[in-house]
């Protein structure tokens, strides 16, 4: 049963009421069912409905935030009393408060939800699971084993609310299927997976795929070994330079900027990256994963252009690190009920380029083509960036022995630079993507 | 806060009227299928956080969350259901959904339920909880912690501080008959420096906190200890060169570096990747996987520690549990579902994130005993090499063994003395063979400052580490020259 958008506005009354010079209500309610099985069988089946209610308050520059999962009149109007109080004693800060109202601005109405999330029973859940994993089984007999397949489903429903006289909502839904198989060979044994993610059911990947793809994968790690310390191109598959991505987006951020804490201060409207590089955020893509029809705010949608030609051409932002960068928000408040805002990308995309992924690998005589990254070594203050990596070696252009407990490490100023090919491969797989890429040169750490 | 709310016996009675009785009831009507085990954690948390930047307290927050989690199992099958509605209709709902995995039906067993237990330990005797603290006491901490950072050099541009407290009140109730409950209070301080200097900038961060009352911070002078850390370290990284890469000797620090054997064997001995055969340590228990100088525990019974717990979340007590004793592995982190199949002991290690998460095997404080080399002389005994002090994440992939965690603070070692700092580099090994390559183990084991949080399966829980100072011979270290 869905939450009634009269109950934001209700409750912004009430507190204009107790004194509130300004306020926004964020209600955040669905439904997230998921599947686990393995070697066919039902492993973990979860099931739940989940809401919660933050209400931000502003009482001249000084504010709090409360949230709560329980509606009741009684519990709302604690809310309202507890926001006061605690406001009442944070610091006044001049650049605090909600975006001014964008009169005439147009909320575009996105194709993000498909009624088939309330629908799809746990048993059909289960056997696309199934029928996904088995797949990775009989791709290759070196699969033995298997860690999971996963399917979910996810309903979300998103109210908001502020006192400059927003009020909208809007629903989404997304379909997740996964595939972790493991294979064996000479007593060394190896996972990976593979993933389809889509707002719309019938658009996700067929289950006998996501399946192969993930035990291709498996099974190409199988006999991996170090190499040696040196210097060599690196080549990032799409998922892995898609975290590269993720990493600039932290960098990007409005907040890192004015604190301080960004390789990128001062470097707007300057060279970051090589010519081949350009990168939209674009909230507006229909069945986007990471698309909304407005913002945390109530900011509609857009697209903007991050990167263009390797020029910084803009930062995240959402109100409040816009106003204290004397810049306009971006549209990309994004916030928890419980928590202050803070930027987010919505599809954060590396634009296609004109070569295939073999060309790029064709490429290369002798470096490191690169399929996982794990750890958390990127310090967005300084850019420094060194991260375990797993991958295949390329020599004379050809991709040969897997390799594995290695390190690649640079700084992401020298490696945007150095990004010498951009591949034709963009697929918009997640919130934030990027094609094949190819980095001239890294320090790769082995034996 | 109210009176209601401070025992787990009072919570749902008075905050639900929801009785023993009809808990009976609902659980009764739960097992009628062909259920092994079936279990309801209640739970209502308090959370609040304090944000400090730019010299103002800025941000402020309080949020409340309450629920119940719903659990059948039935053979290796777990069906799990949530609700943020604590009430009977939607116990019974959410039952249903649970015991989806229990195909077949059986005879409804009535399960008499004990009265509400209490744990043995009491490993969090907070006298007020930071809940009760006046916001303006740890608006006045951030405030001078702000002053005493800028203070401490000039180079220091910017402070991030916050404050994050923490008041859980769990409530478990088991097809068994067991009805335990537990209050559990968690805390942080962090600190976060940035420093600059001729265009080149700088981060520094240090934190802790536990099961502890706001006055812990006070003892011991610790929110100045930290701060001075956090600025330190954003000062002395101003001056760090390029690190070193490949492989060569590292000497790690005591307390925190201890993240190495959290990543490097804990999770791999967590006992679900070893039913599914999916841990690089399966069928390894009995086997060599460390030096004889490597003993590691997993002990859930420290007072006050981030990583303990008087009872885990599926009502099991913690306790102190060897993982590798002089160098041979011997046991494993059991949750139920995981101990009845593989038949073996529980060891109060089943942890879950919270109401909206079934419980897994999850690590609580882990670390390494000391031994009895003295610090200097590891250091000295090293001709060139790294000496890591403070870390940021760590990951593993368990089925491959292969982990990696990140230096935010370290230097080289020359010819036995400790010379510059160097950039943040990711450390990678391999999980059953690094432990083998420890050469000396100091005597002055720590553990953390209280800031782990470990993720599995999309679920975060408070964790504690902790290492005397060791020395590993070769190991491969991520730099860039």
């Amino acid at each position: 049963m869905d939450i009634n958008i009269e109950i934001a506005l209700e409750l912004i009354e009430k507190a204009k009421k107790r004194g509130a010079t300004e306020g926004d209500i964020l209600i955040i309610e669905g439904e997230l069912s998921t599947v686990q099985v393995r070697l066919s069988s039902i492993d973990k089946i979860t099931d739940s409905n989940f809401k919660s209610l933050g209400l931000r308050l502003f009482f001249d520059k000084k504010s709090a935030i409360t949230s709560t999962s329980d509606l009741t009149p009684e519990s709302l109007d604690r809310l309202i009393e507890d926001t006061c109080s605690i406001a009442k004693l944070t610091a006044k800060d001049d650049y605090a408060g909600l975006p001014l109202l964008q009169y005439g601005m147009r909320i575009k109405k996105l194709d993000l939800y498909d009624d088939y999330v309330h629908h799809l029973s746990v048993e059909e859940m289960i056997e696309i699971a199934k029928e996904a994993e088995a797949a990775a089984f009989s791709y290759d007999d070196r699969i033995t084993n298997s860690d999971s397949g996963n399917f979910s489903k996810r309903y979300t429903h998103v109210i908001y609310a502020n006192t400059n006289g927003f009020c909208g909502d809007y629903k989404t839904s997304t379909f997740s299927l996964s595939v972790t198989p493991i294979a064996t060979m000479n007593g060394q044994m190896q996972r990976d997976h593979w993933y389809s993610t889509k707002r719309k059911f019938v658009r996700l990947d067929k289950p006998a795929d996501v399946g192969e793809q993930a035990a291709m994968r498996t099974v190409g790690r199988l006999g991996a070994r170090k190499v040696h310390t040196q210097q060599a191109p690196v080549v990032f598959d799409p998922e892995t330079a898609s975290s590269l991505l993720s990493n600039l987006c932290m960098a990007l951020s409005g907040y890192s900027i004015y604190k301080g804490a960004s390789f990128l201060l001062g470097m707007l409207n300057k060279q970051i990256a090589s010519p081949d590089v350009t990168i939209h955020d674009d909230g507006t893509i229909p069945w986007g994963i990471g698309s909304k029809p407005f913002d945390a705010e109530g900011i509609a949608a857009r697209k903007t252009t991050m990167v263009e030609k390797g020029v910084l051409t803009s930062y995240l932002l959402d109100s409040y690190s816009a106003r204290k960068l004397n810049l306009t928000s971006t549209g990309n408040a994004s916030r928890s009920p419980s928590e202050p805002p803070v930027v987010a990308p919505t599809n954060f995309y590396l634009y296609p380029g004109n070569y295939s992924p073999s060309d790029i690998i064709k490429s290369v005589d002798s470096g490191l083509y690169v399929t996982e990254l794990i750890g958390f070594g990127f310090n967005p203050v300084t850019g420094d960036y060194s991260r375990g990596a797993v991958g295949t070696w390329i020599e004379n252009g050809e991709l040969t022995y897997p390799v594995e407990e290695i390190t690649i490490a640079g700084n992401i100023k020298e490696m945007l630079m150095q990004i010498e090919m951009v591949g034709n491969d963009l697929d918009f797989r997640q919130k934030i993507c990027a094609p094949t890429i190819k980095v001239g040169r890294l320090t790769i750490a082995g034996h | 806060m109210s009176k209601d709310l401070t025992t787990p016996e009072t919570f749902l009675t008075r905050k639900f009227g929801i009785d023993s009785h009809s808990i009976e009831k609902a659980m009764s009507n739960f097992l009628s299928g062909k259920t092994d085990y079936a279990d309801l954690y209640f739970e209502y948390v308090i959370s609040e956080a304090l944000g400090l930047e730019e010299g103002l307290v800025k941000s402020a927050s309080k949020n409340i969350a309450q629920g119940v989690g719903v659990r059948a199992i039935a053979g290796d099958k777990t069906g799990y259901a949530y609700s943020d509605e604590i009430s009977l209709d939607q116990i019974q709902l959410a039952a249903k959904t649970a015991s989806f995995i229990a195909a077949e039906s059986g005879n409804s067993v009535l399960v008499p339920l004990k009265g509400v237990a209490s744990p043995r330990l009491n490993l969090y005797p907070v006298e007020t909880y930071p809940a009760g603290i006046p916001v303006e006491a740890k608006v006045r901490l951030l405030d001078k912690i702000d002053k005493m950072a800028r203070d401490y050099d000039p180079r220091i541009k910017n402070v991030m501080a916050s404050f994050t407290s923490e008041y859980k009140l769990i409530l478990i109730v088991t097809s068994e008959g067991l009805v335990i409950g537990d209050i559990q209070p968690l805390c942080r301080l962090n600190i976060t420096c940035i420093a600059e200097e001729n265009g080149k900038r700088q981060a520094g961060s240090y934190g802790g906190g536990g099961r502890i009352g706001f006055s812990y911070f006070f003892e011991e002078n610790r929110y100045i200890l930290y701060t001075r850390k956090a600025a330190r370290q954003a000062i002395t990284n101003l001056e760090a060169v390029d690190t070193p890469a490949g492989t060569m000797d590292v000497v790690l620090g005591p307390g925190w570096p201890g993240i190495l054997l959290h990543e490097a064997i804990g999770h791999g001995l967590e006992a679900d990747f070893n039913r599914k055969r999916s841990s690089a340590f399966t069928d390894m228990i009995g086997k060599k996987v460390a030096s004889e100088l490597c003993t590691v525990v997993d002990d859930g019974t420290i007072l006050q520690r981030r990583g303990s717990i008087n009872i885990d979340d599926e009502g099991t007590e913690t306790q102190r549990t060897i993982l590798i004793e002089k160098g041979v592995l011997k046991g494993y982190l059991q949750d139920r579902l995981n101990a009845k199949l593989m038949n073996m002991p529980l060891t109060g290690n089943g942890r879950r994130e919270s109401y909206a998460h079934p419980p897994l095997p999850r690590m609580t404080n882990t670390f390494l005993l000391p031994g009895e080399a003295a610090p200097m002389d590891i250091i000295r005994s090293v001709q060139k090499g790294l000496y890591a002090v403070a870390f940021g994440g760590g990951q593993v992939d368990i089925t491959n063994g292969k982990f990696v965690f990140t230096a935010s603070e370290a230097y080289l070692i020359e010819d036995g003395k400790v010379t510059v700092p160097v950039r943040g580099a990711t450390l990678v090994g391999n999980g059953p063979d690094i432990l083998k390559r420890v050469s000396m183990v100091g005597n002055d084991m720590e553990l953390d400052a209280g800031v782990g949080t470990c993720g599995k399966d999309g679920q975060s829980v408070p964790v504690g580490v902790g290492m005397p100072t060791i020395k590993i011979d070769g190991i491969t270290v991520g730099g860039t020259r």
